[in-house]
Order: C-alpha cells, then sequence, then structure tokens
C-alpha cells in the first residue's frame, strides 16, 4: 500500500489507503468499496444496484444469503427454516464454540446455510444459500442438517429443490461427523429425484472439497457463476503433489464448463430468469397436449 | 521381517529373549524350562496389556503398516472363483480400485475396494491406493451391474484420500464422488462396507454410503489425515499424534459415535501378523451382515440406508 504512493505509473494517486479491519470486510459498509480483481473503487450503493458485480470487469463478489434472497426471489416470499438449529461442539474443539458465535453475530444466521421457501416468479421451490462469510462456508452437523430438511421440504412439497453453494468443504473441527453430511445429503436428494423432481445446483465463488465431492455437484442441471472457484483439492495441494504449474484459470467455472462439468455459466444478473425458465419448464402437468 | 512399531517394542524383545534362552537351552543343556515358562507368562501379560491399551496413534500405525492385508489379500481369503473386471468405460481403467465378481460361501456377489501396492513398483502402477474420477466411474458400474443381476455388494475402503491431481479435476473428481454417493443411496441390493485400513475423507466415503459399515480395530476414517488436521488447526504438523486424539478417527471411536455397525477384532499386533484368522473373524461379521440384509425388500434396504445416515451429526435443536 504504501508502495503505491511511490510507483511511476501511478500518477493519479496523492495518498495512501491503509485498509482498516474494517475495510477488508466482504460485507460492505462503507461509502466505497474496492473490487478485489480490478482493485478500482466503487460506489457501494452502484455495487449493490449491479448486484455486487463490478461495472469495471464484471466481477462476481461474494454475497451473504440474506443478500441473495433478496435478488433471486420474489419479493416477500421467503420463509426461513430451521434458524433454531445450534452447533454443538461434538470433539470439545477449544473455542470452536466462540468461533461459531462470533459467526453468528456477523452474519444474522444460526449457520453457513439459510434455507427456507420462496417464489421465483410465483413459482414455489424450497432453496438453500450457503453463505461463505460463516466459517469459509463449510459443513459441519448443523449445516448439513439444514440442507437435508430443506430437500426434505421440498419432497413432501413436491417442488424443486434449489442451492446456492459456497463452501471450503468439510468442517474439520466436526471430523468425521462432517464427512458424514455429504452422505446424508445424498441419501435427502436421492429420495427428491426419485420422487421425479427438479433439482438445480448453483455454484458461486468458492465450491471446493467435499461439499464440491457432494451435493453441488449432482444438480438435474449445474450451473455457476462466471469465474468462481470450483474444485475438489486445492490448488496448492495439486501443486505440490503434481510439481507443475497450473493454468491460470484452472478450477475457473469456465474450465469446468470447458472440460464437461457444468450445464452452463450464468452471469448473475440472469441467474433469477434462466432458474425460472428452468422451473417452467419442469412444471407437472397431468397431461400434454401439443 | 515383519517391520516392527514404536509402540510394541517392549513385546517384540521380550519374544526374541525367550527365543534365545530357548535355543540355549537346546545347546547347552541347561534347563531352563521355568524361567522360559515365566517369561512366557509375562509375555502373555505384557501383550495384553499393550495391544489392549492401543492409542490412537499406535491404530494411525498399524492401519499404514506397509503389510497391512489389502482388498486383493481378504478376496483371496474369503472368496473363491474371483474375477476382476475392468474399466469404467468411459476413459480408462484405474489400478487404484479393484473390483469384480466371486462366489462367498458359494454365493455370487460383487467385491470392489481401493487397492495399494505392496512395493514402490505396484504403487506407482496403483497410484497408492488414491483413486482417480474413473476409479470411482467403474466402481460405480459394477455396483450397478451387481443390482441388475440382485447381488450383494462389499466395499472395501482402503485409501489415503482421492487423488489430488490435474487430471483428476479435469475428469471431474468432485462429480465422480458425488455421483456415487447419490447412486449408492439407491442401490435395491445390500451394500456393505468394511474399512480394511485408512479411510481417507472422500474418497473413502465414495465407496461408503452402504447399510452397514465395519471397521477392522486399527482402521481408521476421518475426513482428513491426522497431519493435515494437526497443520490446519495447529500450524504444526508434528502434532498429528495430537490430531489423532482430537479428531476420534479409530473404529472404536466411530462406534461410540454411532456411525459404524460392529469394530471387526484384530488378532495381537494388527491383521497383518495373522491373515487367515483375520479373514475369518471378517467372514463372521459379512455373514452376519449379510443375513441381516438379506431379509428385507428392495425398498427396505433404501429406507434402511436412508435412516442409517439421516441420523447422523450432532446439533443442538
Amino acid at each position: 500500500m504504501v508502495r503505491d504512493l511511490f510507483r511511476k505509473n501511478n500518477k493519479n494517486k496523492k495518498y495512501a489507503t491503509i485498509p482498516t479491519e474494517k475495510a477488508k470486510n466482504d460485507v460492505p459498509e462503507g461509502i466505497m468499496m474496492k473490487c478485489p480483481e480490478c482493485r478500482k473503487n466503487v460506489f457501494t450503493k452502484d455495487l449493490m444496484k449491479n448486484l455486487k458485480v463490478c461495472p469495471s470487469c464484471d466481477h462476481h463478489m461474494k454475497m451473504t444469503a440474506y443478500e441473495r434472497v433478496e435478488i433471486f426471489l420474489d419479493e416477500n416470499t421467503f420463509e426461513s427454516m430451521d434458524d433454531h438449529l445450534q452447533t454443538d461442539n461434538p470433539l470439545n474443539f477449544p473455542s470452536y464454540s466462540e468461533k461459531i458465535k462470533s459467526d453468528a453475530k456477523k452474519t444474522g444466521l444460526n449457520e453457513a446455510v439459510l434455507t427456507g421457501t420462496g417464489e421465483i416468479d410465483e413459482q414455489k421451490v424450497v432453496v438453500a444459500i450457503m453463505d461463505s462469510h460463516f466459517r469459509m462456508g463449510s459443513m459441519g452437523s448443523v449445516v448439513g442438517e439444514k440442507i437435508t430438511r430443506a430437500v426434505e421440504k421440498a419432497t413432501e412439497l413436491q417442488v424443486p429443490f434449489i442451492i446456492f453453494t459456497a463452501s471450503g468443504g468439510a468442517r474439520m473441527q466436526e471430523g468425521v461427523l462432517s464427512l458424514m453430511q455429504m452422505a446424508k445429503t445424498s441419501v435427502a436428494l436421492r429420495r427428491h429425484s426419485d420422487n421425479g423432481l427438479l433439482y438445480i445446483s448453483i455454484l458461486t465463488h468458492p465450491t471446493t472439497g467435499g461439499v464440491s465431492a457432494s451435493f453441488a455437484s449432482v444438480g438435474d442441471i449445474n450451473l455457476a457463476e462466471p469465474k468462481a472457484l470450483i474444485g475438489f483439492a486445492g490448488r496448492r495441494v495439486i501443486e505440490q503433489t503434481v510439481r507443475e504449474k497450473l493454468p491460470k484459470d484452472f478450477q475457473t467455472a469456465e474450465f469446468l464448463l470447458d472440460h464437461g462439468q457444468l450445464d452452463a455459466v450464468i452471469e448473475r444478473k440472469d441467474m433469477k430468469e434462466t432458474v425460472s425458465s428452468l422451473v417452467k419448464m419442469h412444471e407437472r402437468k397431468e397431461v400434454t397436449t401439443w | 521381517m515383519v517391520k516392527t512399531l514404536p509402540f510394541e517394542e517392549p513385546v517384540v524383545q521380550l519374544k526374541s529373549k525367550i527365543e534365545e534362552l530357548k535355543e540355549y537351552t537346546t545347546k547347552a543343556e541347561v534347563d531352563m524350562t521355568v524361567e522360559i515358562s515365566n517369561l512366557e507368562d509375562r509375555l502373555k501379560k505384557l501383550e495384553q496389556e499393550i495391544y489392549e491399551n492401543m492409542q490412537p496413534w499406535d491404530r494411525v500405525q498399524v492401519a499404514r503398516h506397509p503389510n497391512r492385508p489389502t482388498t486383493k489379500d481378504y478376496i483371496q481369503l474369503l472368496c473363491t472363483n474371483f474375477i476382476e473386471l475392468h474399466g469404467d468405460r468411459l476413459y480408462g481403467d484405474d489400478a487404484a480400485i479393484i473390483g469384480g465378481i466371486a462366489l462367498l460361501e458359494g454365493n455370487p456377489i460383487t467385491i470392489i475396494g481401493h487397492q495399494r501396492g505392496l512395493d514402490t513398483k505396484e504403487n506407482i502402477k496403483r497410484n497408492f491406493g488414491m483413486p482417480h474420477p474413473e476409479g470411482y466411474r467403474k466402481a460405480l458400474r459394477l455396483m450397478k451391474q451387481a443390482e441388475k443381476f440382485n447381488r450383494p455388494i462389499i466395499c472395501f475402503i482402503d485409501t489415503k484420500g482421492a487423488y489430488p491431481g490435474k487430471a483428476a479435476e479435469e475428469r471431474g473428481q468432485s462429480e465422480a464422488i458425488a455421483r456415487n454417493l447419490v447412486e449408492m443411496a439407491g442401490l435395491k441390493v445390500p451394500v456393505i462396507s468394511v474399512v480394511i485400513g485408512e479411510g481417507g475423507s472422500g474418497g473413502a466415503l465414495g465407496l461408503g454410503v452402504s447399510n452397514h459399515i465395519h471397521m477392522l480395530e486399527n482402521s481408521t476414517y476421518s475426513v482428513i489425515s491426522p497431519e493435515g488436521a494437526a497443520t490446519i488447526l495447529w500450524k504444526d504438523s508434528s502434532l498429528s499424534k495430537q490430531a489423532a486424539e482430537a479428531m476420534k478417527i479409530t473404529a472404536p471411536d466411530l462406534k461410540k459415535m454411532n456411525i459404524i455397525d460392529e469394530v471387526i477384532k484384530e488378532v495381537y499386533g494388527g491383521a497383518h501378523r495373522d491373515l487367515q484368522a483375520q479373514a475369518s473373524y471378517m467372514k463372521e461379521t459379512l455373514l452376519r451382515s449379510l443375513q441381516t440384509l438379506s431379509k428385507l425388500s428392495e425398498d427396505e434396504l433404501i429406507a434402511d440406508r436412508y435412516d442409517k445416515f439421516r441420523a447422523i451429526g450432532e446439533f443442538i435443536e
């Protein structure tokens, strides 16, 4: 930052900004916000109007779960579920409970996923929206349980299930219980699928590890936001294993699309419309008349 | 020569002492039977003391023992007429997972498992038992085949994890594992998984959505290796011994958490000390599982799997 002051090609800059803790926060609170990709400053107001997509470089910034509800579901149709579930500390990890409490306070969520019922263009759906501001969106017992209950709700209501994934993977502090949440959500999705119901998975930045290796990858339709990081193993781990530099676009949504792992990459502004049409096209009719 | 692990050093030392004395007795015509029998009594006690009080880290060492029996060993000891079937019909054949059809007590079963190598050369071929997507897709193909012909499926889990490599990502490692979880959930035949060595994270779970999960006494099942956990949680991989305890990864731990069905006891010192005996312990458990599960209808089997995983998780309602 200080170095910027002396950089030759940075003539316009006559001051140095020292980022405060507040400014580093992903949740914008100030008037201005800096795009983490192109480093340009944007008015927070403009950014929100642009769905947290940088107007200069089209970078899709992280969103909170509530922000997604705002832009994705019809107004005032969302009803949340299972906000009362509380994370336990099954392995008695020191300071784990404190970290959960602090993230709950920061995000207003009980855990790293927000679930509930809502409508998209007046079509009823059940949604699960993961929030990477809460423990990196990692999946422990409560995240697994909330997603499972949401899937079961969709099965019960005979409606589509739609998930926005954002997660670093399984939550280490809950050990093998976290791993088993991958299986738990899978058995529920299986039942939903056996009922002939639609499941759309929307992978957002970042979706990795155990979440990528379970529900995120098995939608009837898998969509992703542009440039989202999606992968099984971490880049650094792979680089250490294979001892070679990986391409810059490795594990991006576009990379996955190229390799046949996604149905489509959809811009945030088009997501609602796309999903809405897909839901519409999967509407169940008693009789089809041509 | 079987590698001795640090925690069992006293047992091995005492054993060699007894051998020495026995040899001495025959050579030097000195009667030391009393001393020998005393020492043998002590050995029994010592073995009991050490092998019945194994710490999590001791079990990790046994689970990783280079001579630990692999999927192939168990297939050979438990089954007859095994025919290995290769390939995922999409890309290739992954030697890190093997599978095929065999007879168990005269009945056909499909048997699938992670396969480590026994030496460096074989380990390179088998990628140290760390599968690529084609391994999981081969496993799924064989499971679907088993379902069609109505034979039960037995999966042996023994992997450090799915391979973290460039090609694996390109071919959809995540999707391959995820697909197995969902498809296994819907299988209409009995599925039994046995963790025989290391059960490493998603790479293990990809063969693990079963009606019954059993673990050999000295096997582990975890979301991350003790070394990895120590690095992430305390930024120090040398604390892996503590991590092995904190993460609750041993068979007795998982039994306590109600995640697995049975702990299959191991012979003293670990499965590698007596393969025949170990296989017979394993067979008892497998047959018991098969008898129980064969009474369930297709729908009941699926519901049973649902209920099993549905119940896992600890939280405050």
